[in-house]
């Protein structure tokens, strides 16, 4: 029988206003196995951890319940408190009456007596606990980043000054994700070009640092500091090793229909190309669906012409396997798609673009070569409009719920540049509010309205309809409370921002959870903000939710110095909750060994002795160095014999008694 | 059948004679003449008690786990649908293959001897099968009846006349006609109750049970070497035996851990001695994968990974059990 101390914590009012403490003291107290119970304002406090000390002590308690916050927050602590009072740290339970009960009801007679519930569940639970001991497993000292924007380059190049390898896998052909795009940056109007390439140059050259673009991460398995993933390498149709870069073959080719994804489309590229021209690695692709040779097998135009042969139509896609400690996602954001937005007249007219069309417009290496010309008719507008909050804030179901954060800023940036080099440009921008909430950007708004004279007007666009090739805007100005139309030759739309399309089922192959929106969730909001739920994969830039340049660099540095943590590890403590198979009741099905996502389960046939004879019969074992206690065999089992310490089927069950008592 | 059992005979006694197996696995009259039981012919003399026509309804694929596991080669005679077990349970490790023959011997469908005393003949002495006409000898007379009138349930929703394993293949080249039937019709009617309908339903049927575990014995899936319910420490046993409405739970939970593993033979019901159509249990879970992963037919293959214990990007995420269920 074990002896068994309950505690129940106050956290202040978080659970105390609703949930009658006292009264889950009492009715616990008259729980099996429970020797003492008691409450405290903060049981996380020293106070309240040395009250659970003393009071293993003074009982010689076995085992401890703490009925408080979600097992996410403090578990831990408890298990630290556990083990500093002499008790094995798996002989802590925590019930969580805050998340799942006080926080989430309004009765405190139905609160109690939910917390009352909870309490005895973990109560059943922890009168079939048995001491656990955790083992050890290897890290492998190498980080993977997924995404080469400047959220990975800054995470790699962190990793790498640390001394450990880092490779980073980006989809495009090209390093330098959407910042590479950008012309100038807020608050201080650096270009994006001149701060960037810099870093994209010094990714490359680093010796720890190792770039697989053009490829995608296909399969992730393993766990953490020991995961194996399997990478895509698509084909270039060029020999990156003897390649010049010279760009001769990009000149030669005839194909010129396709759309320049760098310029967002405004301007048209070949069928091989150089994104843009501090791409790196500076290797041209060839873009199949528009290739001549591939589509007709006559042209090879780009083969003839190329100075070092380095022309390879026949290369295949290379897949590589290689083994990392952590995982870092930064898969950053795109644009979302306006097929909602049908009043803006987005797709009915050239010259209403979207903010990073614009940024392609003004960036002297853009299709106008800086500049600002409408993509209509080439002439230069007169008046513009800029409309902030398309798709952002939006609950009427077309949009996006959140706000997209760097929108407010980079508009003011717009409106003050486009104010500076042309003065004689009439710029109106609506808003629904303007948060520059950031250090020295709201003295950045200010000069765009009080130095530069941007009209900004509070109210929101109804409607944008061409007319004799002037764009009619149609809006409302809340202030003045009237509606108004502008003439305008341009509008320009702040889009709202989304996590970039790959991140779904990169989630999925990571097992890290993703919200609603498609952004990652971190393990905790405020305290771990770089760490997904799993462990050793961590997030970086706007993959986890919207960010600016300054946020993402700094987010992209904490995940690194996260990495930076684990890897410096040689050794980690393997979660002793793994499987384990009992073997006289092992069918032999190999269900388990199927369903297991580690590949920790394996079949040997042994000398069973059953109801008085021997027989040889296939059997499952489970290798718990590399289990991970996940309990997908225990689910699948049909006799039972697959069972997880720390979470048996008899203690579940004891759990699903207690709650249906 | 007459015509089939006499090639299947001489095949199996030439088989014997000839050393390529040792044992046989077949059926053997029974106390009436509706109960045959499966049987083990060790030598080509015993083969006299050896007999197929339509009431060899049971399913030897089940057998073999332990037959499989003797010293020898046994063969076993299989019907088309009797070879989806054979393979989800080569599939599960649980036969060895190299000890088994597996004659696929023709099958026209098996009958249901209830549904026959359902047509008001009574006094049954004999039935003789004649391609599709019964011809029944009682002690009121003869009549006669037709065969699809009293196919047994799982016989009318038939996989089909293929096996899906088998070492050689006894047919007697006769065309043999296939019922048509929808085999979730009455799933359907289920799924269209309201949740208390249902409910009232199954309580209905399972407080009928017995607790004979014919059901579990019969099963050819449900062959684990302990099973649960026999178990005392696997909590769930000692539940059933003690709680009425938990001994419910005994079909429920006997229905998930057969999931997307039961081929559908329909051996549960036809056993059941309470009439309780528990093989709707199954067939629910089974239109639930169909509709939820795609069409699966358990033991098609020996080596697929069901639907259930596959894990694709394409799978339907947990939010469908709120999108379907719920009140109709």
């Amino acid at each position: 029988m074990q002896k068994i101390g309950v505690f129940v914590c106050w956290c202040g009012s978080n659970i105390a206003a609703t949930v009658d403490v006292k009264a889950v003291v009492d009715a616990v107290s008259h729980e099996p196995g429970v020797v003492y119970a008691t409450d405290y304002q903060y049981m996380c406090s020293e106070g309240g951890q040395s009250q659970i000390r003393q009071a293993i002590k003074d009982f010689g308690l076995t085992g401890i319940v703490v009925c408080s916050c979600s097992p996410r927050m403090h578990e831990s602590t408890f298990r630290k408190t556990a083990i500093s009072a002499g008790l094995n740290p798996y002989m802590v339970e925590i019930a969580n009456i805050r998340e799942q009960c006080s926080w989430i009801h309004k009765d405190r007679e139905d609160a109690t007596e939910k917390a009352i519930i909870l309490a005895r569940t973990a109560v059943a639970k922890l009168n079939l606990n048995r001491p656990l001991t955790p083992g050890e497993s290897p890290v492998v000292k190498r980080a993977l980043v997924i995404g080469g924007g400047i959220a990975g380059i800054q995470s790699a190049l962190d990793i790498a000054e640390a001394g450990y390898e880092v490779d980073i896998v980006e989809k495009s052909p090209t390093i330098g994700g959407k910042m590479a795009q950008l012309d100038k940056t807020f608050p201080t109007l650096d270009c994006a070009a001149c701060i960037l390439t810099p870093k994209m140059v010094d990714a490359a050259s680093n010796e720890n640092i190792n770039l697989y673009t053009y490829s995608e991460v296909e399969d992730v398995s393993g766990f953490v500091g020991n995961f194996t993933v399997k990478i895509r390498k698509k084909a270039r149709s060029i020999n990156a090793d003897i390649c010049s870069g010279c760009g001769v073959c990009t000149e030669k080719c005839p194909s010129r229909k396709a759309k320049d994804e760098f310029n967002m489309g405004l301007s048209n590229r070949g069928a091989i190309y150089i994104p843009f021209a501090q791409a790196i690695p500076n290797v041209p692709v060839i873009d199949r669906e528009q290739c001549i040779k591939f589509k007709t097998g006559k042209c090879g135009l780009c083969e003839m012409n190329c100075p070092a042969g380095a022309i390879d139509f026949k290369q295949q896609d290379e897949l590589v396997e290689r083994q990392y400690g952590a995982i870092i996602v930064a898969t950053g954001f795109k644009p979302i798609s306006l097929e909602n937005f049908d009043e803006f007249s987005y797709s009915q007219c050239p010259d209403v673009i979207t903010s990073l069309e614009l940024e392609r417009i003004m960036n002297a290496a853009g299709p106008t070569k800086g500049k600002l010309l409408r993509p209509s008719d080439n002439t230069p507008p007169r008046t513009m409009v800029f409309v902030q909050c398309v798709g952002s804030r939006d609950t009427s179901g077309c949009g996006k719920t959140y706000c997209s954060k760097i929108c407010c800023m980079y508009t003011a940036k717009h409106a003050m540049l486009i104010k500076e080099k042309y003065p004689d440009i009439d710029v109106h921008v609506f808003y629904i509010d303007v948060r520059t909430p950031g250090k020295n950007f709201d003295e950045f708004y200010r000069r765009a309205v009080e130095e530069y004279g941007v009209n900004y007007i509070k109210g929101m666009v109804g409607k944008v309809a061409e007319r004799n090739g002037k764009l009619l805007v149609q809006g409302s100005d809340l202030l003045a409370d009237d509606q108004i139309i502008i003439e305008a030759d341009m509008v320009v739309l702040a889009t709202a921002i989304e996590p970039d399309e790959s991140a779904r089922n990169l989630a999925t192959m990571l097992t890290a959870s993703i919200d609603t929106n498609d952004f990652f969730t971190e393990a905790h909001p405020k305290l771990r903000p770089v760490e997904s739920p799993t462990a050793g994969v961590y997030l970086s830039g706007v993959c986890q939710g919207p960010k600016d340049i300054p946020e993402t660099v700094a987010q992209a540095s904490a995940a690194a110095a996260k990495v930076i943590g684990l890897l410096a590890k040689d050794k980690l403590r393997s979660n002793p909750c793994v499987a384990s198979s009992n073997e006289m009741l092992c069918n032999g099905c190999s269900t388990c060994e199927n369903v297991c996502p580690y590949g920790a389960i394996s079949y040997v046939s042994k000398e069973i002795r059953s109801a008085g004879k021997m027989e040889v019969r296939r059997v499952a074992e489970v290798n718990e160095a590399i289990c991970q206690g996940c309990g997908a065999c225990t689910v699948v089992c049909p006799s039972g014999a697959m069972d997880l310490k720390g979470f048996t089927n008899k203690q579940i069950m004891a759990e699903v008694d207690a709650i249906c008592r | 059948m007459q015509r089939i059992f006499g090639l299947i005979k001489d095949r199996v006694g030439a088989l014997l004679a000839d050393g390529t197996v040792d044992r046989v696995i077949g059926w053997e009259k029974g106390e009436f003449l509706y109960d045959h039981t499966p049987a083990i012919f060790n030598a080509e003399d015993d083969l006299v008690d050896l007999v197929y026509d339509g009431f060899c309804a049971s399913n030897l694929s089940k057998y073999l786990i332990d037959e499989s596991k003797k010293d020898g080669k046994i063969l076993a005679l299989l019907k088309p649908c009797d070879t989806y077990n054979f393979n989800q349970l080569i599939k599960e490790h649980r036969i060895n293959r190299d000890n088994v023959y597996v004659l696929g011997i023709e099958c026209r469908g098996m009958l249901d001897i209830d549904k026959i005393r359902a047509l008001g003949i009574k006094g049954i002495e004999k039935v003789e099968e004649q391609g599709d006409e019964l011809y029944i000898q009682t002690i009121y007379g003869d009549k006669t009846c037709k065969r699809n009138e009293v196919l047994l349930e799982k016989c009318i929703n038939c996989k089909g006349k293929e096996h899906v394993a088998y070492d050689e293949l006894v047919t007697s080249g006769e065309d043999i006609p296939q019922v048509e039937s929808n085999r979730f019709e009455d799933v359907e009617k289920l799924e269209a109750m309201t949740s208390d309908e249902r409910f009232a339903f199954w309580r209905g049927e399972l407080s009928k049970c017995i607790r004979c575990n014919a059901c579990r014995n019969v099963c050819p899936i449900c062959s684990c070497v302990e099973c649960v319910f026999d178990n005392k420490d696997s909590v769930v046993a000692s539940k059933a035996n003690t709680d009425e409405f938990e001994e419910n739970l005994f079909h429920i939970i006997r229905a998930f851990h057969v999931a997307g593993r039961c081929t559908d033979c329909g051996e549960c019901s036809r056993v059941c001695p309470q009439g309780i159509p528990l093989h709707l249990l199954n067939r629910k879970i089974i239109k639930d994968i169909n509709e939820f992963y795609g069409e699966y037919q358990a033991g098609q293959d020996t080596n697929s990974l069901g639907p259930l214990t596959d894990f694709t990007k394409e799978d339907v995420e947990p939010s469908i059990i709120t999108e379907k269920g719920g009140e109709k």
